[in-house]
């Protein structure tokens, strides 16, 4: 009677379970269920290498195919690479690297050309691409705010913490505020075809649909629901590395103010300091011309944006894209490696089975 | 019997002593000053906190468990400094885990409220100024004097004043105490037994002094001063027979008057008895704590490498602030030790997930639900006892499954202590009662001359009285008596004897079925019915009571005709030595040959006293009785003394039958690879037959024999330790043991140097110490009373239920638990090792890796139920298999689950998939689309990449070590699977209004529309499972374990197993 409530071993906090003994069971006779005996039918697989054998078979004749397929498809996307940072003194962009200030009123601009020796069919992906920036430091990535970027008109006035030290500036609020947003890349990067009859034939860039669907029409807002965006924004600031206002970066509404494309894109961090994001989309004329054809080409940049200081480098990026995404070999290789060693390994069963199993059957039969 | 005290005894200055003065009335003038002591009130309070108290002193308890101190701890380093997570991840498990563990804690709490308050609130009649006044338990007072009622359990302890019964005795039982349901009887004080009405007993004038309260049942020393007019004090001893304990229940007795309160409340022996008993902790326990420490090292490395290399890598203000990423003005001004410390700590937060608060729930839960299985278990019901396994605490489940040697009593253990008759020996002629059912007289049907010879007849009568006075049976005479029920319906189909030894009973049985028949015991007169069907009685003067250092037991009677006879039964050990006259060789030769068959043997002596030697003895035995200091050491001196110069009357021998199936236990758990010590306190010869009919020893076994007169404690230790180093002892069996000296051979070979995992069983009172001292203990619910049973860490009807225990519970409770640790600690190797690799491409600036949703409930919802469930229910191989080979228990012996390579397998499977998720995510990634619209991810979608692989993997790293899929496994495997899917789609698919920040927004969706991802999250899969797939598929077919065989019907080979088993060599220790 007393003695289940004295018990008094739970002293030192541990969560001691009394287990279910005491007195209250006595005399009952334990349920026969199939769960209280630990006897609930169940299926019982068991690893050997018999029953394992069929299924790296299986994984190998599934593995190889869609890792060739992975790596024809890898290669016959399309990609071109130029680092135009302006490291070397050779480089046009020398210059404008070396020159760099923040307070410069003039913009400093370079051309790089280039050669395309490959036609690039369909869509054209044109993509930044920045190293040694840390895009995924913790104190970068949660240098933002969010419900400000949803057009929380609150926040506007009063951003996030998080946005320190980049959340006011001569007491007035930052919009859009943080280190990412003041981060923003801001060069311009235009194309140009070099027709072989001598004339420069601008390319033309489409600057939307670089975002995803769901960050552009849900995640980020302006404020103030299509009212005068520079009245909205009045009383803030702009991020102290911008040229102009988030309200001017755009004159399409509809990719101005936060629901700017660029910055949109700029705003998802990258997972790693190496990393490239979507710039610009060129759209294929028609099914007879190549997208960009064979030739010469001129990139003009406007150089707004200093990486040497932290030893980083700029790059333009100009790629196809299959189902599969863009240029990635690994993908396709790893699947051709993971499916032939499976397929390796099922023989090296085969002959393990074969033998050790026939050895343990034999022991045990004359036994 | 009268001696005057007050110079007998001179032990005027005991220091740990209290007077309590009955009925609150001072001492006449001339005795010592009256001082009021104060004692506590009879409240009982078992429980632990009061309302205000509750959850101060609950979350003190709690957090003083060294792990929730460390998650307490990270917590607060989250709240206090700028980490990467938020205090949510782990403050949330935290407060889920302490919550769970309060509400039930409190809610024991308030059961044992409830509880004390029908205690103390249950009505009590005291007994004031002469009248009897009805009043509440805990108001009772140290003084106070009470009655009693039939069935009425007492309120406190009390000193039995006087009873209704005429001769001063009430009869008790004290089930809820020790579980012996036998009734006891206890005494009145011999002057004031005559005492009828409360009247008389408020006029007692006395006080009572008695030592300090302490915890053990069976002792008391006291003495009563009763002061009668102007005269000295009269001195009366107080020993155990007259405190009756609070919690026992009046039997057989309409009323007591006037026992006096003499410890009330929490100073009573039960109160005091349920103090906390030493915590045992399982070798998996340990193993776990090991494993933690490792972990902890791991941890704090991971952060000082992540923090030294931080520093070493933000060397140049370029990369410590790069123009687009600067710190605020406050965190710049800070110093930089305070700087790099708070690093250090933020990166102890990132990792910290590596020791996982779930896994002490999940552990907790695991062995908590899991001891259900046993109690359920309809195999060890037993139906003629109505009972079956009982589960005292669940922390040891798992170490069921590792004892390497059990200790065992014999009887009542190994034998069914059902005692029968069967013969006696009287000067070398035996008598054997005819046949058991019929219960005719018959002596010496089989044999043996010389009955009626003269000498033989008085020797032969006197015997037969001997055992018949020479007992401390008790008659019953209803047949509704609540005890267990002892004894044959004889002649008189209404009485029972009843006495806590079944020998006894056995004995005394066997008279009445040779023609004596002892009747009852009638206001201390003894009344046998002899062979001609006339009454004798005898005057009992005095029970030298048994105990197990003395081995026998002695009455001091008074016959009819004048003559002071001492009769004294015992082991032939105790007796042999102390006769000095009667047919010693005879009896010797047929004691040896009755214990070779088996048989318990018992010798019986007298010893005639002369008036003057019974006055010595009594002197002494008073002298002893009132000693309030040293009384037991006393006493065996006086015993010592008065039990000597017997005459031996002859021997006496009582079969045990063995238990069903006792040998096939024994022999399976040889079989199992324990070794089997038998320790008990029987004589050699008839435990030997014992083992031998137990198949613990066999007939072709060699004996080697250490007989030693008198084994100290040292030189058993040196044999012992002799022993393990020259050979392997297969079986062992150790005669003649005290209780404590089995505890000390349990203590020895647990501290031997394997540290072997021991388990003791037992069934009786003696066996106590044993079961405490052994890591594991069990007790057998036997007929010796419950205390074995109730020190037990696990309770079982009958010893054949140790075989479905150990080889079947204890082998899967420990798979189940072994694989849940390694596991647990497996998959936050795969969860955190991602983490620490990312921080060496995020500039070691402790970004998670994961999202705050994804860390939290990792360890809560994703990946803990399907471990939880496979520790519940996986049955690597079927019941039936386990039993019939019990030779599969030699595959998990030594802890060979949980040792450091196999430990050393799974931490590095858990780096292996680690670097497999993190690198396979990073060379996907590495500066490519995954999108077929050109579109690029983000570090979010990196995190949920590698965690959506993690999730997969460990989810099916379990599916392949479940060898048993039940629905239930099905259900939670991919439940948990499907719920991370339907999580994240939730997760990702809402802002989320109370949150601050919307990173998760799409992720996940957009993650799935992308056609690598899929491709890559398969391959990543397929990868990390690769290598245990092939590690157990070779070890299976190169090496299988006995175990492995036995999965795929393969038996294993009988004659290999007997050459191992094959018995080297046999030691018995005397």
């Amino acid at each position: 009677m007393m003695a289940s409530g004295y018990s008094t071993k739970e002293e030192d906090g541990h969560i001691t379970v009394s287990g279910p003994g005491g007195g209250a069971l006595r005399g009952k006779k334990p349920e026969n269920t199939a769960f209280k005996q630990q006897r609930l039918p169940a299926w019982q697989p068991i690893l050997t290498a018999g029953t394992v054998l069929p299924a790296f078979f299986i994984i190998g004749l599934i593995f190889i195919p869609i890792g060739i397929g992975l790596y024809v498809t890898s290669n016959n996307i399309k990609e071109f690479e130029i680092d135009y940072t302006g490291v070397n003194m050779s480089s046009p962009c020398f210059n404008c690297s070396q020159n760099f200030s923040w307070n410069s009123t003039r913009p400093c601009t370079c051309s790089i050309p280039f050669y395309l020796d490959q036609p690039y069919e369909n869509n054209v992906f044109m993509y930044y691409g920045l190293s040694n920036f840390y895009q995924n430091h913790r104190r970068y990535v949660k240098s933002r705010d969010d419900s400000q970027l949803n057009g929380d008109l609150q926040s506007l006035k009063t951003p996030s913490k998080e946005c320190e030290p980049y959340a006011e500036h001569d007491n007035k609020p930052i919009a859009p505020c943080g280190a990412i947003a003041n981060s923003m890349f801001n060069d311009t990067l235009e194309l140009f075809y070099n027709d072989p009859n001598g004339t420069k034939v601008p390319i033309p860039l489409t600057a939307t649909g670089i975002a995803w669907w769901t960050d552009k029409h849900v995640k980020f807002r302006n404020p103030g629901e299509n009212a005068n965006l520079t009245a909205v924004f009045q009383g803030t600031m702009k991020p102290v590395n911008w040229r102009k206002p988030v309200y001017e970066l755009d004159s399409d509404p509809q990719n101005n103010g936060f629901i700017n494309e660029d910055f949109i894109v700029w705003m998802r961090t990258a997972a790693l300091p190496t990393f490239r994001k979507l710039y610009r989309i060129i759209h294929k004329k028609n099914n007879m011309v190549p997208t960009l054809p064979r030739g010469n080409y001129t990139l003009e940049v406007v150089y707004n944006y200093p990486v040497r200081s932290f030893e980083g480098r700029k790059r333009m990026i100009l790629s196809t894209i299959s189902w599969m995404g863009g240029k990635n070999p690994f993908l396709g290789i790893a699947y051709i490696t993971v499916g032939s060693v499976c397929f390796f390994l099922g023989v090296v069963l085969l002959i393990i089975h074969h033998k050790y199993g026939n050895r343990n059957n034999s022991a045990d039969i004359s036994n | 019997m009268d001696c005057d005290l007050s110079r007998c005894v001179g032990e005027e200055n005991w220091v740990d002593s209290r007077t309590v003065y009955i009925g609150h009335k001072e001492p006449p003038p001339g005795a010592e000053a009256y001082i009021p002591q104060r004692y506590p009130d009879n409240r009982i309070v078992s429980s632990k906190y009061t309302f205000w108290n509750f959850i101060p002193k609950n979350l003190f308890e709690q957090f003083r468990r060294i792990a929730n101190f460390y998650f307490l701890v990270i917590f607060l380093v989250q709240l206090i400094i700028d980490t990467p997570t938020s205090p949510v991840t782990s403050g949330l498990p935290l407060f889920f885990v302490i919550t769970v563990t309060a509400i039930k804690q409190g809610y024991e709490d308030w059961l044992r409220h409830k509880a004390d308050c029908s205690i103390n609130e249950c009505p009590v009649d005291v007994v004031q100024q002469g009248k009897v006044v009805r009043t509440q338990s805990h108001k009772l007072r140290v003084g106070d004097i009470v009655m009693v009622r039939e069935d009425e359990t007492f309120p406190c302890d009390l000193i039995l004043l006087s009873s209704s019964r005429l001769d001063g005795t009430c009869y008790v039982t004290t089930t809820s105490l020790d579980g012996e349901s036998s009734h006891k009887t206890y005494y009145a004080v011999p002057d004031t037994m005559a005492f009828r009405t409360e009247q008389e007993v408020d006029s007692l004038h006395a006080t009572i002094e008695c030592e300090q309260p302490q915890p053990d049942l069976y002792k008391f020393v006291g003495r009563i001063n009763i002061y009668k007019d102007k005269e000295e004090p009269v001195a009366r001893p107080l020993g155990a027979e007259n405190l009756l304990l609070r919690g026992a229940t009046l039997k057989n007795t309409q009323q007591i008057y006037g026992p006096v309160a003499l410890y009330t409340g929490m100073e009573t022996k039960m109160a005091l008895n349920y103090q906390s008993k030493s915590q045992k902790r399982s070798a998996v326990e340990k193993s776990m704590n090991a494993f933690l420490i490792v972990y902890l090292c791991i941890l704090i490395s991971k952060a000082v490498i992540n923090t030294v290399l931080k520093y070493a890598w933000q060397w140049s203000p370029d990369r410590d602030e790069p123009w687009y990423n600067h710190r605020t003005e406050n965190e710049r001004q800070r110093h930089v030790v305070i700087r790099a410390f708070t690093d250090f700590l933020a990166f102890m937060v990132l990792f910290n997930y590596i020791i996982p608060v779930s896994m002490y729930v999940t552990v907790e839960m695991q062995k908590f639900l899991g001891s259900y299985f046993i109690t359920w278990d309809e195999e060890m019901f037993d139906e003629e006892l109505g009972e079956g396994a009982q589960v005292n605490t669940s922390d040891l489940n798992e170490e069921l499954g590792q004892v390497e040697y059990v200790f065992t009593d014999k009887t009542g253990t190994l034998t069914e202590n059902n005692m029968e008759f069967i013969e006696c020996c009287v000067d070398g002629n035996v008598y054997i009662p005819h046949a058991i059912c019929n219960g005719q007289i018959l002596s010496a049907a089989s044999s043996i001359d010389m009955i009626d010879s003269s000498p033989g007849g008085y020797r032969r009568d006197l015997f037969f009285r001997a055992l018949c006075l020479c007992h401390t049976v008790q008659v019953k005479e209803e047949e509704t008596v609540d005890g267990i029920k002892r004894g044959i319906h004889q002649g008189r189909p209404t009485s029972f004897y009843i006495s806590s030894s079944p020998d006894e009973v056995a004995l005394v049985e066997g008279m009445k079925r040779l023609g004596y028949t002892y009747l009852r015991l009638k206001d201390n007169y003894m009344e046998i019915l002899n062979k001609d069907d006339e009454i004798e009685r005898f005057l009992l003067l005095h029970v030298l009571n048994f105990d197990s250092v003395r081995r026998r037991m002695s009455v001091i009677v008074k016959s009819s005709s004048g003559e002071y006879l001492l009769f004294c039964k015992g082991a032939d050990s105790s007796i042999f030595p102390r006769v000095v006259s009667g047919k010693l060789e005879q009896v010797k030769a047929r004691v040896e040959q009755n214990a070779v068959e088996g048989l318990r043997t018992l010798c019986v002596a007298y010893r005639r006293l002369s008036e003057s030697e019974y006055e010595e003895a009594c002197h002494h035995l008073t002298e002893a009785k009132m000693a309030l200091q040293d009384r037991e050491q006393r006493l065996a001196q006086a015993y010592d003394n008065i039990e000597r110069d017997f005459v031996l009357l002859g021997a006496t021998a009582v079969e045990d039958r063995l238990q069903e199936k006792a040998a096939d236990t024994i022999e399976s758990l040889h079989k199992a690879g324990m070794k089997v010590w038998v320790l008990t306190g029987d004589k050699m010869e008839t435990a030997a037959a014992t083992c031998y009919a137990s198949k613990l020893f066999r007939r072709s076994t060699q004996i080697l024999e250490l007989t030693k007169k008198r084994t100290e404690e040292q030189s058993l230790h040196d044999v012992l330790f002799e022993l393990n180093r020259t050979h392997i002892q297969y079986a062992v069996l150790c005669c003649r043991m005290a209780p404590l000296q089995k505890a000390q051979i349990v203590k020895l070979i647990k501290a031997s140097k394997e540290h072997p995992i021991t388990l003791a069983i037992g069934d009786g009172a003696n066996d106590v110490s044993m079961i405490l001292e052994a890591h594991v203990g069990i007790g057998i619910m036997g007929k010796e009373g419950r205390q074995a049973a109730r020190n037990s860490d696990y309770a079982i009807p009958k010893f054949k239920h140790l075989k479905k225990m150990l080889l079947v519970h204890g082998h899967y409770y420990y798979i189940r638990i072994a694989e849940l640790v390694q596991y647990f600690f497996y998959k936050n190797v795969c969860f955190i090792f991602p983490q620490f690799l990312y921080q060496f491409f995020c500039g070691f600036s402790q970004q998670p890796l994961y999202d705050t949703a994804y860390l939290t409930l990792y360890n809560i919802s994703f990946t803990s139920l399907p471990i939880l469930l496979y520790s519940l229910v996986e049955k690597h191989v079927t019941m039936e298999t386990l039993k019939r080979d019990p030779s599969l228990y030699r595959d998990i012996a030594k802890n060979s689950l949980l040792r450091w390579p196999v430990f050393l397998y799974w931490t590095c499977l858990g780096v292996f998939d680690a670097v497999v998720f993190f690198f396979g995510a990073y060379f996907l990634f590495d500066n490519t689309t995954f999108t077929s619209n050109g579109q690029m991810f983000g570090n979010w979608t990196f995190g949920t990449l590698v965690f959506t692989v993690l999730v997969f993997t460990v989810t099916l790293k379990l599916a392949l070590d479940t060898h048993h899929w039940t629905w239930i496994n099905h259900f939670v495997i991919w439940g948990s699977l499907l719920f991370y899917v339907i999580f994240s789609l939730l997760w990702g698919g809402i802002i989320w209004p109370f949150l601050n920040y919307q990173r998760m927004y799409y992720v996940f969706m957009q993650m799935l529309s992308s056609g690598p991802a899929w491709l890559s999250i398969i391959l990543l899969i397929t990868v990390s499972l690769l290598p245990d797939v092939i590690k157990k598929v070779l070890c299976r077919a190169m090496c299988p374990t006995a175990t492995e065989r036995a999965q795929v019907g393969l038996g294993t080979n009988p004659e290999v197993l007997n050459s191992l088993v094959s018995p080297s060599l046999i030691s018995e220790i005397t």
